[in-house]
């Protein structure tokens, strides 16, 4: 494992005129390293949102504190470091897009960091290349699909040359394709740039993508582990009216029914192996 | 739902005024604008109208869009038109109907008033068609600098107009949609008078101001994850570049006015 780029010790957090007896945010202590892939899931009002926004500044700890690449979050001078370092998505793909050209739209986050203009274009056709957006360059957003503004919004971000990408249900408006074609598109910014990605999500299958899942109920990370032991206890995850991936749920009905697939079967792709090795012989 | 929805009548081209520089283009609209105003007789708005139409043929604008851009002031013309003719006395009669006259002064003056308003649009036409919303809002950006001094928040107020720009379509968008949804339930928009119309509108209204608050505060979040601060230094991607034709355009006007004033027409 490499540095550390989060590290939240002892972070408390009550959103301003809540009730300070149910914190948002109950003591939570955490270190994400550089270049990790972590999904976080949890219940409606868990803090997972919550927990995400502490990590480029959006929201500073009520107690505690979380330090991004050393730097603590609640120094004023820091924020633009810090939002450099970590780029947000969010889950509505129109509430994100500012410009009115695709173009314009990846520059705004760089022009925000004042470059000199012959550096945000080179910077914007090559974050633009990265995604494939090329043609769509002049677009007004509006005329996009959503899985396309989707990857607008990471193309802006990516622009900044970001260590850490925070994602907050970036798929939760999308249809099926585009879901897939954005996560794709993540997964590859991931592998080939070493990017950290810190993803909320409400999809067990998502989370299954990660290499570490953290699981949040009512302030507190009650679990955090490879998602083959997370995503398979599904006591537990039914105990929060959560749902593990459907293969996992297979598996486990299946071995209530006296076969017995191996143990940790996130994937879909897994069990279908189990389910063809095992089938009757004739 | 996604037809593309044009803002400011914009109409891609590379035409002569296309590759005007905003603000050149914006300070050449003003000098012309402010010659109408030196115009004093009849003949010399006439000139001028037949210069203005001479200019938009040289740069090849469509005149289909240039009478659509004039629809707008269509009743205002007929209305200022039978207001002089009717009201305006002096000069030989040339009609009577019974207690009413129309009489010379009357049409000189009314020509002339609507030959003048034809001309402000015309002008300003011409400059929509061929700047795109966002290059206007830059150039706009510039003539606004000066009131830095007097503690106006120029570059905000831009990036107001820029996420202006952007939203409407979205927004245009959702109404339609809200409208079909209400449709949907039983909710009338097309008969009735004006005031129930317009009554009819609110179930439309109401959540559109709702969604439309939500956005401004979603927005106004990722902005400031993407770095956005009030106040802060920020770049233009864009530059815009001076070429001879801008200094052509600026001369031009220039001598327009210069030319008006002493002939004194």
């Amino acid at each position: 494992m490499s540095q550390p780029i989060i590290e939240v010790e002892a972070v408390e957090y009550v959103y301003p005129g809540g009730d300070a007896e149910t914190p948002a945010l109950a003591g939570i202590d955490l270190t994400i390293a550089q270049g990790e892939y972590l999904a976080v899931i949890g219940p409606n009002g868990s803090g997972k949102t919550t927990l995400l926004k502490h990590f480029n500044a959006l929201l500073i700890p009520t107690a505690g504190r979380v330090l991004v690449d050393g730097y603590p979050t609640a120094v004023e001078e820091n924020l633009p470091l810090i939002r450099t370092c970590c780029g947000m998505i969010f889950q509505n793909p129109d509430n994100q897009l500012v410009a009115t050209t695709v173009a314009e739209d990846v520059a705004f986050g760089l022009e925000n960091m004042a470059l000199a203009p012959a550096e945000i274009r080179r910077r914007v056709a090559e974050s633009l290349r990265t995604l494939s957006l090329e043609h769509l360059a002049d677009h007004p957003p509006h005329l996009l699909s959503g899985g396309e503004k989707q990857r607008v919004a990471i193309a802006g971000i990516l622009a900044m040359r970001p260590r850490c990408l925070l994602m907050d249900e970036p798929t939760a408006m999308l249809d099926p394709v585009a879901r897939v074609e954005v996560l794709d598109t993540v997964r590859q910014l991931h592998r080939e740039q070493g990017i950290t990605v810190i993803h909320v999500t409400h999809f067990p299958e998502e989370a299954a993508r990660a290499r570490r899942v953290l699981v949040m109920d009512r302030g507190k990370v009650v679990r955090d582990g490879p998602p083959q032991a997370v995503l398979t206890d599904l006591e537990m995850l039914h105990s929060l009216g959560l749902q593990g991936p459907v293969a996992a749920e297979l598996a486990f009905a299946l071995r209530e029914d006296g076969f017995n697939p191996p143990p940790g079967i996130i994937h879909g792709r897994e069990l279908v192996e189990f389910l063809c090795s095992s089938g009757p012989k004739h | 739902m996604k037809q593309s929805i044009t803002l400011g009548q914009y109409l891609p081209g590379e035409s002569f005024l296309h590759r005007l520089n905003p603000r050149f283009k914006l300070l050449s609209l003003a000098l012309v604008l402010v010659t109408l105003f030196f115009v004093k007789t009849l003949g010399g708005m006439g000139l001028f109208l037949a210069l203005l139409i001479l200019f938009s043929i040289l740069v090849r604008m469509p005149y289909s869009y240039l009478l659509r851009g004039l629809k707008p002031i269509f009743y205002i013309v007929i209305f200022t038109l039978i207001i002089y003719l009717f009201f305006t006395k002096g000069g030989a009669v040339l009609l009577r109907l019974g207690p009413i006259t129309v009489e010379e002064a009357g049409v000189i003056q009314g020509a002339f008033v609507v030959g003048r308003l034809i001309a402000l649009v015309l002008a300003s036409i011409l400059v929509t068609l061929t700047t795109t919303p966002l290059a206007l809002t830059h150039g706009l950006e510039f003539f606004l600098t000066p009131l830095k001094l007097i503690r106006v928040p120029v570059a905000e107020i831009t990036m107001i107009m820029t996420i202006a720009l952007r939203f409407i379509p979205t927004l245009m968008e959702e109404s339609r949609r809200l409208m079909l949804a209400q449709m949907a339930r039983g909710a009338d928009f097309e008969t009735g008078n004006l005031f129930r119309k317009a009554r009819n509108l609110t179930p439309l209204i109401v959540p559109l101001f709702v969604s439309a608050f939500r956005r401004a505060d979603e927005l106004a979040v990722a902005m400031e994850a993407r770095g956005y601060r009030i106040g802060a230094r920020r770049t233009r991607m864009r530059e815009e570049t001076v070429s001879w034709r801008d200094w052509v355009a600026l001369a031009a006007s220039g001598a327009l006015l210069a030319a008006v004033i002493i002939a004194g027409i």
